[in-house]
């Protein structure tokens, strides 16, 4: 073997805490090591000509590159040999930067680790096979999960760009969130207006296969070709009769039902359509108030319906979709009033929250636009907002910003001043958020325009006082407490992950912040990427989100789905567990081991039975390998000896030393 | 029913300014099956004073308490007093750290483990004697008195610490106020502040919150208001006289300890109660009471 080893100083990443040359001079004593050298970044251009001018000048067979993390640069080098004629997988990175640089304090210790980092990589890449990918089929069809405004963006945009979508969303109407919204920051234009078009193409584009009140209920499979089993929960309606006239809910006898769109300010009906623009126009039966579910007799609506839709037997259906690829849009949730003991926690009707007073705000809601006390239904004098209800707050576990609050409030503040003459409003606020385009000349319009009262402070409790409540809280501008007697309290509560979030992130096998959020593959680099290749996120399941944020990573999303589906086979990697069937004793142990059910059974030609993995359904986690207790199964470059060959070099430095 | 054994920890106000908080917490804990064995040479808990000069001694004074009660085999030490709670609960946390543990034995020159579990007495009613047991124990119930249930501000504070109830909204005490058969409607002042120590530094302090306080339990119509905290009684019962000339106010609103309202529930006289003992008499509630309870009975 003829290895060449280039340690990198990162700037002073590395060079500050590391004496790189020093790790390079010592790497030409190593076995194998024909060419060493240390380059202040080996990741540019000039770096990257380095290596390939040492494999044809040095007839290199394998690299050795000490730097960052693989999981930064790995492919960047991988990509460089091979264009310098080696195969790509005769490489190893040692990471000197993440586990050494940046965490030991001794620069002569560290150094020393280095060393022998690089030491245990050439070991384990005297010990590597040249391995090739083999090419598979992509199934261009895309699974787009939740069906908001980032979810219906990347489902037409896929859907225009030639590909067949299957969008799951969990209501029985898209339009998610924005379809509840009254108006839109900062243009204040109306939110249905301009969603309820994209809800028409959803549902009108002959591209995309729509599946409203429906979960997905597991996924398997890999990049290019997963299967999604999809719940229908039954509605209890039969929608390819249901024309959605309404008539059940006008005889519906149980009319205090919770109603979900309306954020629980109204009730609605227990057979219902949430709302008039509801795509698709479907009624649905909620069994929680239903009479026929809890008393065993009402029967109403399916003696009314015209098209007789009603079927109080229907049950659950599962059906299965091939996909290649996943857009997740699921969206957010909002933190549970009552985990905010100190405003009432729910206990006080005049005390609201700001998708609830959005829905008041709204023409089409139940108090079709006015503004009213939920207590006597009054119209307030006065209506206090309190931001960052729950967000920015440790002693709850949400020390994060949610985002869009401030900017809604402002929106809010503004449409109060509108819809009620005369009104005083007042914001009190950590600091005002408000960096995107237009928004902060928004905010300033809300306190110099229509004279909206900021409080630059925290409110420490709302309680009753007579009729009215009252506010107290501090102007850390003034350096005062103050009391400000309010007739309607609007909390900006906190958007949390949504709720079953982590169930759905299990079922993906992509994984997701403390807080619930999807992790995306690199905060700035990768930002709609997750690290389960072929799925995607988009909007506000990965942090909350406005919209034209959710929109843009719609598109986003949908681009890297048509961009990886451009190609008609995709490489597997190579990087996976084999079976030598010679020692394989067919015990199956690693059948249960993985997580991923890649081993399949294969009987030989003398009938005997053995294990035998599918290469594109292998992650290469290795767990079948320690399973194993013939050890016939070894993970690909990085096998029992390359594993023993680098404690080996290990063992011989500290041998040296000693 | 086998009585349950705690160290308990009484702290200096139960042998003065509270001693019908002493007098009703014995007595209420013997009758709900709850034996108090009070911590041999116990010493002060160090309290406000001592954390505003020295986090370490302020540890160690509580400390020396949790290896006495540590002596003594029990699993669980139990105070009346949230301030002694506190301290001594802060305490345990501060043995929990290796080196502040060393520190923590060297100056109090006893073995100390800082395992032994430290509780109100609050929260040993409602959660070890629960109020299924409370209940049924009850044998004259409070029918037809409003009580305001206030927490003040260190019950339930810093959660982490006291790990119990909701700190904004605790309802423990609500919830036995409701299981002796008498009112706790919301009351929103349950959590503040009345003004703590500040009596003798700077009384306007009290003044100004203990006049909420007092106002608050007022505008729910609450016949007494309920207090878990020798401060908190004090503040508001002994000094009612001034925070109403501070207000410009006559209230005559009786403050009882939470054992008191229970101890009069298992059956204790209101003499027996100490109730006697307050600055604002309880003439006036103890006779709506009585009435009520007449009328019951026809």
């Amino acid at each position: 073997m003829r290895i060449g080893v280039f340690v990198c100083h990162c700037g002073t990443n590395i060079g500050g805490m590391v004496d790189s040359h020093q790790v390079a001079e010592a790497a030409k004593q190593f076995p194998h090591v024909v060419y060493a050298t240390d380059y202040l970044y080996t990741c540019s251009e000039p770096g990257q000509l380095q290596i390939q001018t040492a494999i044809k000048e040095q007839s290199l067979d394998g690299v050795v590159v000490a730097a960052c993390s693989p999981r930064m640069h790995e492919n960047t080098f991988r990509r460089t040999i091979e264009r310098a004629g080696l195969n790509r997988y005769m490489f190893d990175m040692a990471n000197i930067r993440e586990h050494c640089s940046w965490i030991g304090e001794d620069k002569e210790a560290n150094t020393r680790k280095a060393t022998e980092l690089v030491r245990m990589a050439v070991a384990k890449v005297a010990n590597h096979a040249h391995l090739h990918s083999s090419l598979f089929d992509v199934n261009k069809r895309v699974l787009v999960l939740g069906g908001g405004v980032a979810g219906m963006q990347a489902a037409l945009d896929c859907a225009d760009g030639g590909l067949d979508v299957i969008l799951v969303e969990k209501k029985t109407s898209v339009g998610g969130r924005m379809a509840q919204l009254d108006k839109t920051f900062p243009t204040v234009d109306c939110s249905i207006c301009i969603l309820g078009p994209k809800m028409v193409d959803v549902a009108q584009h002959d591209k995309i296969k729509l599946y409203t009140y429906a979960e997905i209920d597991e996924i398997k499979g890999y990049v290019g070709n997963y299967t999604a089993k999809i719940r229908k929960k039954a509605p209890y309606v039969d929608w390819t009769k249901c024309t959605g006239c309404g008539l059940c809910m006008e005889k519906c006898p149980s009319k205090q039902s919770f109603d979900y769109h309306n954020e629980g300010i109204a009730v609605t009906t227990a057979i219902n359509i949430p709302f008039p623009q509801a795509i698709p126009k479907k009624a649905k039966i909620d069994p929680a108030y239903c009479r026929q579910f809890t008393k065993g007799k009402c029967g109403v609506c399916a003696k009314v319906c015209p098209v007789k839709a009603i079927n109080y037997e229907m049950e659950d259906e599962i059906v299965t979709e091939e996909v290649g690829a996943i857009i997740v849009a699921t969206g957010y949730g909002l933190l549970d009033i009552g985990e905010l003991g100190e405003y009432g926690a729910g206990r006080y009707p005049d005390v609201i929250t700001g998708i609830q007073y959005e829905r008041m705000l709204n023409a089409s809601g139940p108090t079709q636009g006015h503004v009213q006390r939920p207590s006597d239904g009054e119209e307030p004098k006065r209506v206090v907002f309190i931001s960052c209800a729950g967000s920015r707050d440790a002693s709850l576990g949400r020390p994060y910003c949610s985002n869009f609050c401030c900017m809604y409030i402002a929106k809010q503040a503004i449409l109060t001043k509108d819809h009620v003459p005369g009104v005083e409003v007042y914001v009190f606020y950590i600091d005002i958020r408000s960096p995107g385009k237009g928004y902060e000349e928004f905010t300033r319009r809300a306190q110099e325009e229509y004279g909206v009262q900021y409080i630059r402070g925290r409110v420490s409790r709302v309680f009753p006082q007579g009729k009215r409540m009252m506010v107290k809280g501090v102007d850390t501008l003034l350096g005062a407490q103050m009391e400000i007697e309010a007739d309607l309290v609007v909390l900006g509560t906190a958007a949390t992950a949504a709720p079953g979030a982590q169930e759905l992130a299990e079922k993906l096998r992509i994984s997701y912040d403390g807080y619930g959020f999807y992790m995306e593959s690199h905060p700035k680099l990768r930002p709609v990427e997750t690290n389960t290749s072929g799925v995607f996120l988009a909007g506000a399941c990965q942090g909350p989100k406005d919209i034209p944020a959710s929109v843009g990573q719609g598109s986003a999303a949908a681009s890297k789905v048509l961009a990886l589906f451009s190609k008609d086979q995709l490489a597997s990697d190579p990087q996976i567990a084999l079976v030598n069937e010679r020692r394989c004793i067919g015990c199956f142990k690693c059948q249960d081991t993985c997580p991923f059910g890649a081993i399949e059974e294969r009987e030989l030609r003398d009938g005997q039975k053995v294990a035998h993995v599918i290469e594109t359904v292998c992650q290469g986690c290795g767990l079948c390998t320690s399973t194993c207790p013939p050890g016939a199964i070894q993970l690909q470059q990085c096998t029992d000896n390359q594993i023993i060959a680098e404690v080996e070099a290990l063992c011989q430095a500290w041998k040296q030393r000693s | 029913m086998k009585a349950k054994r705690y160290a308990y920890y009484p702290g200096c106000s139960q042998h003065g300014t509270a001693a019908e908080y002493e007098v009703s917490a014995r007595a209420v804990a013997d009758k709900l099956g709850i034996t108090l064995v009070e911590v041999e040479d116990w010493s002060c808990c160090g309290s406000t004073p001592a954390h505003t000069v020295d986090h370490v001694l302020y540890g160690a004074l509580a400390a020396r308490n949790l290896a006495l009660a540590e002596q003594m085999k029990l699993d669980t030490m139990v105070t009346p007093c949230p301030s002694c709670l506190i301290a001594l609960k802060s305490a345990r946390v501060m043995a929990q750290d290796k080196e502040h543990l060393q520190e923590l034995r060297e100056l109090i020159d006893l073995p100390l483990k800082g395992t032994i579990e430290v509780k109100s007495l609050l929260q040993v009613i409602f959660e070890d004697i629960g109020l299924e047991a409370l209940t049924a124990k009850v044998k004259q119930p409070l029918t037809g008195l409003t009580f305001a249930p206030y927490y003040g501000c260190i019950l339930t504070r810093p959660p982490q610490l006291a790990q119990f109830d909701d700190a904004e909204n605790p309802v423990s005490m609500d919830k036995i106020i409701a299981a002796v058969g008498a009112n706790a409607p919301d009351f929103p002042f349950k959590t503040e502040c009345c003004g703590a120590a500040f009596g003798l530094a700077k009384r306007q302090i009290v003044q100004t919150l203990s006049a909420k306080v007092l106002a608050a339990a007022e505008a729910i119509a609450a016949d007494a208001i309920v207090v878990a905290c020798p401060l908190c009684h004090q503040n508001l019962d002994l000094r009612q006289e001034q925070v109403n000339a501070f207000r410009g106010a006559r209230s005559r609103m009786p403050v009882w300890y939470i054992t008191q309202v229970v101890g009069l529930a298992l059956g204790f006289s209101p003499h027996e109660m100490g109730l006697d003992k307050h600055a604002v008499a309880s003439d006036a509630i103890l006779a709506k009471w009585e009435t009520h309870l007449k009328e019951h009975a026809q």
